[in-house]
């Protein structure tokens, strides 16, 4: 029955790709800068090629990446490209391309961070919405204060702290990386165990920091949500705890909560940088901040293309599934 | 004294403010007979939508109830613990929301919000046979059997309050408590429902409360009628009786504001506003606002008297 409206959102995501694609393709070049003669030039003045041979390698190059060609056969060759999940080679590691190297990014990115923010989103909600609920242990009121305060910190620097107590001084969990050097990449039992352990710091300053906001949220709406008509006859209709405070109260409350963890999961790869680069994790934000260093133009344009591939798609599942979480949005045209 | 279905006795309901303690029921006492229809009107703030939820012992903080008994048959309600007055609540004692909120919640269907009902209350239906239970009762009420599956958002406000009134039959309580149930709704659309609350009522033999501040409403719909002023009952009578010859005056300034047919010409209305509660003049709480307030009224509170066997009065002139 949705299925134009299906269809619709999804025209609308297709845009949001080519509108991000285009932008993406025309900003890096508004800097003059040419990628591959100062990537040849560094490596020059490192001192590992001779200077003579430069312009020669800077034209063969260019003439390799298609950089020589006008401007419009440039962004028509890329808009092909990007269709066809073909996003150039990486500069700065020449014969990797970039789709291989996201590739390998996405996993660690995308497991990190989707599931500490899965699991804070979580986390957060039924600890806001039990703070609203008059019945709820008193523990709790002792339990959310440290929460909030760590909601002002920002992860990177909560990460820290932790990194030097529980790597550094207490030496119970690697300080570095996605999994320990020189494991052997497989679905081993050693070597999940081992990625898990790498995980915990990085997930846990981010869980910590970010329980404290979704409860926050989650206790105002809940707190208005209880003051409603329904919940009233809810409860002269003889039902039962537990049916009204998670049927009536916080079925209603967490409907705003859904659109925030839909752009909070969107968000993800780019909220990436920061615990990437603190934990030394393999992921997309790491990849991002290494290409920024080295000038690394299609790496660059892959990332932030993947980046706003991945908000789209967010809301553009947002979309889908709000009719079905609230029926006062519905398919139909109006 | 005739059979009784619910007995309220000297109930008092108070709000703890700052600047002291608020009575918004005061000594109320009244009793129900079986099948009876039992009016409750008064003005905004007079105490009547607190009677009906202290009647359900669903007052919140900072409200309490302070004192006093309400029977159900045999039963004292003070003396249930949580879930068995949980229990009792729609199987016992339904309450029919007012019309003008949004009682039904906005992401359930219906068939469930009455499936959920059932199922709190030890009736586990499941399937077919709750899909035919709640046909039954969406017909009872005059809904069409496609309501089912509609979200409130899909039904006009007649229909809410007729599902509304579906699911406080789904258990035939021997009570139902209707608490402005027709307010923001049309004159046309007024009648129907209360039609339909008369009839579900004769259905099941329930006594009704019918709480609101429409005076015809209530000479059309119940049988006796329980006038309240800050937080007290002021006077009790058969709804004939009271509408020809209300003894205290406070019932009688509404009947004559009350527009006629007969009479033309301007409304009539009561002069002064009704008291805050926090503030209550000494004695007779009308008193500033009674023409035959004597010196008597101002120093004494009228005790609530017997006038025959259904009707009492607090007044010191009747």
């Amino acid at each position: 029955m949705g299925l134009y409206f299906v269809a619709k959102r999804f025209g609308v995501f297709l845009v949001i790709v080519w509108l991000a694609a285009t932008l993406n393709f025309f900003l890096p070049r508004l800097s003059g800068d040419d990628p591959v003669a100062n990537k040849l030039m560094e490596q020059a003045s490192l001192g590992g090629y001779a200077q003579a041979g430069i312009a020669e390698m800077v034209k063969v190059y260019n003439q390799h990446f298609g950089l020589d060609k006008p401007l419009l056969t440039q962004y028509l060759n890329y808009v092909g490209n990007v269709a066809h999940g073909d996003l150039n080679y990486s500069i700065a590691n020449y014969p990797r391309t970039v789709v291989d190297m996201i590739a390998e990014a996405l996993p660690w990115t995308v497991g990190l961070l989707g599931m500490t923010t899965l699991v804070s989103f979580a986390l957060g909600t039924f600890l806001g919405a039990l703070l609203a609920w008059p019945g709820a242990p008193r523990w709790l009121q002792w339990f959310m204060p440290p929460l909030w305060a760590l909601h002002a910190i920002p992860f990177f620097l909560l990460g820290l702290v932790l990194m030097w107590l529980l790597a550094f001084q207490f030496q119970i969990l690697p300080i570095f990386g996605g999994h320990s050097p020189g494991a052997k990449v497989g679905l081993t039992v050693g070597f999940v165990l081992d990625v898990l352990r790498h995980a915990v710091l990085p997930s846990l300053s981010i869980v910590l920091v970010s329980v404290g906001g979704w409860a926050l949220a989650m206790r105002g709406m809940m707190v208005t949500t209880m003051g409603e008509d329904y919940v009233t006859f809810a409860e002269a209709k003889g039902l039962r705890s537990l049916t009204i405070f998670m049927r009536y109260c916080m079925r209603n409350a967490i409907l705003p909560q859904t659109t925030a963890l839909a752009l909070a999961l969107g968000q993800i790869l780019s909220g990436a940088v920061l615990v990437e680069v603190i934990f030394g994790y393999p992921g997309i934000g790491a990849l991002l901040f290494q290409a920024i260093q080295e000038n690394d133009f299609f790496v660059i344009q892959g990332v932030v293309f993947t980046v706003i591939v991945g908000l789209g798609f967010a809301t553009f599942l947002l979309d889908i599934l709000y009719p079905w979480l609230d029926p006062r949005i519905t398919y139909r045209r109006s | 004294m005739s059979e009784t279905i619910l007995r309220v006795e000297r109930l008092r309901v108070a709000y703890d403010h700052p600047r002291g303690v608020v009575r918004a029921v005061d000594d109320v006492s009244f009793s129900l007979r079986p099948h009876e229809r039992f009016g409750l009107a008064g003005e905004s703030g007079s105490g009547k939508s607190t009677m009906a939820l202290a009647i359900l012992r669903m007052i919140k903080r900072p409200g309490r109830i302070e004192g006093g008994e309400v029977w159900l048959g045999d039963t004292a309600l003070s003396g249930l613990d949580t879930d068995r007055m949980r229990a009792l609540r729609l199987a016992g004692i339904a309450m029919v929301p007012q019309g003008s909120m949004n009682s039904l919640n906005p992401v359930v269907r219906i068939r469930d919000q009455i499936g959920d009902a059932l199922a709190d209350h030890g009736v586990g239906l499941k399937g077919r046979a709750l899909a035919e239970r709640v046909r039954d009762l969406l017909a009872q009420v005059g809904l069409p059997p496609d309501v089912a599956r509609k979200y409130p958002h899909e039904l006009s406000g007649g229909m809410k309050q007729r599902a509304c009134i579906a699911i406080a039959i789904c258990l035939r309580p021997k009570v139902i408590i209707a608490d402005e149930p027709t307010s923001a709704l049309d004159v046309v659309v007024q009648k129907q429902v209360m039609q339909t609350l008369g009839r579900v009522q004769q259905d099941l033999g329930a006594a009704i409360i019918l709480v609101g501040h429409d005076m015809g409403l209530m000479a059309q719909f119940v049988d006796r009628l329980g006038i309240m002023y800050a937080g007290r009952l002021v006077e009790v009578a058969p709804i004939r009786d009271i509408i020809t010859a209300p003894r205290h005056p406070y019932t009688r300034m509404l009947i004559e504001s009350l527009p006629s047919l007969e009479q033309r010409g301007g409304l009539r209305g009561i002069p002064g506003l009704a008291p805050l509660l926090r503030e209550l003049p000494p004695g007779c709480a009308f008193h500033p606002r009674c023409p035959a307030a004597t010196e008597r009224c101002r120093s004494e509170k009228p005790a609530v008297r017997a006038m025959g066997e259904d009707a009492t009065v607090a007044c010191h002139l009747a």
